[in-house]
């Protein structure tokens, strides 16, 4: 029953001795009340999803998803159908088109659900951080990743180049940021799960950007603040939202499996760069083969 | 011999429901409880002693008592209608003189056990989405009752590494809602009015009343030694914890929350103690497997505490008023306690 915590157990040291366990007493089940049914009224997880407008938001999506990316997957099948797996893809577009479109894909093709990882700044915003939670969103940390993928075996979605990728100008497309500090991997090792990377093309077009308007990101608080050529077409209201009408294209790689023991509080720091370096040559040699292929912006 | 106890804060929900739930356990020989004011719950065999908000009685009264076990409840975890500085006073020099009592050479006591809250944790939008006991806080503390409760758990951090033979517990509970204990929530969902900020739905937990003194009377009768966060099963949306209540959302401004919502306060229409706010914003989650593993057995989930609630608030509305005020009288007490006309164990 004990649980001595590191360097001080109840037995050990000078004085009285406490005993273990003290003459027994039955647990005393005097509860005056039955137990309770299950009072919850929503579906919301303990991530904050809720299946039930996640699937309102599908219907509604599905429309852009068929008719306006007209997005296509190729291996979709190397994404596992149960346990735990890591995705990482190639991030773009001011107000990123991709992560949706890869979510919503996965969830009507393989009927599970998945989990996007991004930038805690999204709580922070009203009605937006409450509405990405609902449809799947959480914050990008290391204890939600584990226990995502290695206690629920759920699939779960992240971008290494976080915010660094959506928020550079057009001419610097399809040229992958730094992945980080490599965190994406060790988070697979420490979860025992294979990162599956998915190459993106089509949402750098959907909202290029111009230019960034840096002093007014800083005065309301923003990772960045994009002026798109979408505000130019659409105006600057509904260039927010609009998409340019490209087509979307999926290439999933094989699944790299890292050879460690999972679990453990640090992996080695060089094997982490490595692996995260490689897995970043991968997918960007992917993107220029996809990009050699695709004859039309607009038709792939 | 049995256990003799001390409780602190006897007048107060916590330390009144531990000290009942102590009486029950033939294994606690002694009850003694201190307490600024009157018991407001009837009490067999629990001794009172009043005392000052910062105990500064207690070492005495551990000398001559010779009590083994400090149950620690008197612990202030909502800020509402009290100053920052009579927390600090309260909480942390309250603390700081059990401690030393507690400590003291030749001292009797073997055990402590603190009642502290997850409030320590903070909220922020950068928080995992469950704190495990050792997990870091990142939210700037910005209250005064978060700082005072810092400052108590570091106090307690001390006193476990100058006295490794002692088992202490500290015991981090989540918002508490049951069937009688009143809180600035619980006012509010009497109310049916729930403040909640515009655009926001976190998910939070709450922990039953009941389910808060069978884990402090756990951890004390088995000597768990540690820090455990204390919680129900699961998380709901706050919005659920008002359509489960019966309760309407009361929407406060997303920006400049604290100051908009004071004419609200004042009026007395809501109550928000200042520490909330970061939650009602970005909710909180503790992760309670560390307690479960040592073997305590919850009887209700986070959404079980506000159907407790809810089912006592509904009957309260149906039959109206409240159950009869207690009050302590000194001399019937002492009567029942120590008149040699009592014939003992009559009465049971």
């Amino acid at each position: 029953m004990h649980r001595p915590d590191a360097g001080r157990s109840p037995s050990v040291g000078t004085g009285t001795r406490v005993p273990s366990t003290l003459p027994v007493v039955a647990p005393r089940e005097e509860h005056p009340h039955p137990p309770l049914p299950d009072p919850r009224r929503s579906d919301v997880d303990e991530w904050g999803r809720s299946e039930h407008i996640r699937s309102i938001t599908r219907r509604l999506y599905d429309p852009l998803y068929k008719y306006w990316f007209r997005v296509e997957w190729e291996g979709l099948e190397k994404i596992p159908t149960h346990g735990g797996a890591l995705m990482v893809a190639n991030h773009a577009g001011a107000i990123p088109s991709d992560a949706p479109a890869i979510m919503h894909g996965i969830e009507k093709e393989l009927g599970r659900p998945v989990y996007g990882m991004a930038d805690y700044f999204f709580r922070t915003v009203p009605l937006v951080g409450t509405l990405w939670a609902r449809t799947g969103g959480l914050p990008a940390h290391p204890d939600n990743a584990y226990r995502l993928l290695h206690d629920q075996g759920q699939l779960a979605l992240v971008f290494p180049e976080g915010t660094k990728g959506p928020s550079k100008t057009y001419s610097d497309r399809y040229r992958l940021r730094r992945f980080g500090r490599g965190g994406f991997v060790e988070i697979a090792m420490r979860a025992g799960v294979p990162v599956i990377p998915i190459a993106v093309v089509g949402a750098e077009e959907s909202m290029p950007i111009l230019f960034r308007m840096n002093g007014l990101a800083k005065t309301l608080n923003l990772p960045y603040f994009p002026v798109t050529a979408n505000d130019f077409v659409f105006g600057p209201i509904l260039g927010k939202v609009a998409y340019f009408p490209v087509k979307m294209k999926f290439r999933v790689l094989d699944p790299v499996s890292f050879d460690v023991e999972p679990g453990l509080e640090r992996y080695s720091k060089s094997r982490v760069m490595d692996e995260a370096e490689q897995i970043r040559a991968k997918l960007q040699d992917t993107l220029h083969d996809m990009l050699r292929e695709r004859r039309s912006v607009w038709f792939g | 011999m049995g256990r003799r106890v001390l409780v602190t804060g006897l007048d107060t929900f916590w330390g009144g429901r531990m000290a009942q739930a102590l009486e029950a356990d033939p294994s606690v020989e002694m009850i003694l409880g201190l307490g600024t004011g009157e018991p407001r719950v009837p009490l067999e065999r629990t001794e009172f002693v009043r005392a000052d908000q910062t105990y500064s009685i207690l070492n005495r009264i551990v000398r001559v008592t010779q009590v083994d076990t400090i149950v620690h409840t008197f612990l202030k975890t909502n800020s509402v209608g009290i100053s920052g500085r009579m927390l600090h006073e309260i909480n942390v020099i309250g603390t700081l003189n059990l401690l030393a009592a507690a400590g003291a050479p030749g001292s009797s006591v073997r055990q402590v056990v603190v009642k502290s809250s997850t409030h320590i944790y903070g909220a922020s939008e950068k928080d995992p989405m469950w704190f495990r006991e050792e997990t870091r806080r990142n939210a700037p503390v910005r209250t005064r009752l978060e700082s005072s409760l810092i400052e108590v758990e570091a106090l307690v951090r001390d006193f476990i590494v100058d006295n490794p033979h002692l088992v202490v517990s500290v015991l981090r509970f989540a918002n508490v809602l049951g069937t009688d204990i009143v809180t600035p929530i619980s006012i509010g969902l009497r109310r049916r009015l729930l403040p909640c900020i515009a655009g926001f739905d976190p998910l939070v937990q709450f922990v039953e009343e009941d389910d808060v003194v069978r884990s402090l009377e756990f951890v004390t009768h088995q000597r768990i030694p540690g820090t455990f966060n204390v919680a129900g099963a699961g998380k709901l949306p706050w919005s659920e914890v008002a359509s489960i209540a019966g309760a309407r959302l009361f929407p406060l401004s997303p920006i400049s929350t604290h100051s908009l919502a004071a004419p609200f306060r004042w009026v007395g229409l809501i109550q928000v103690p200042v520490e909330m706010e970061s939650v009602m914003r970005f909710g909180r989650g503790v992760d309670t497997t560390r307690l479960i593993d040592a073997g305590f057995n919850y009887r209700y989930t986070s959404a079980g505490a506000v159907e407790s609630f809810t089912r006592a608030n509904n009957l309260r509305r149906a039959v109206g008023g409240s159950d009869p005020a207690y009050r302590y009288e000194q001399d019937v007490e002492q009567f029942f306690r120590h008149s040699p006309a009592v014939v003992r164990g009559s009465e049971s």
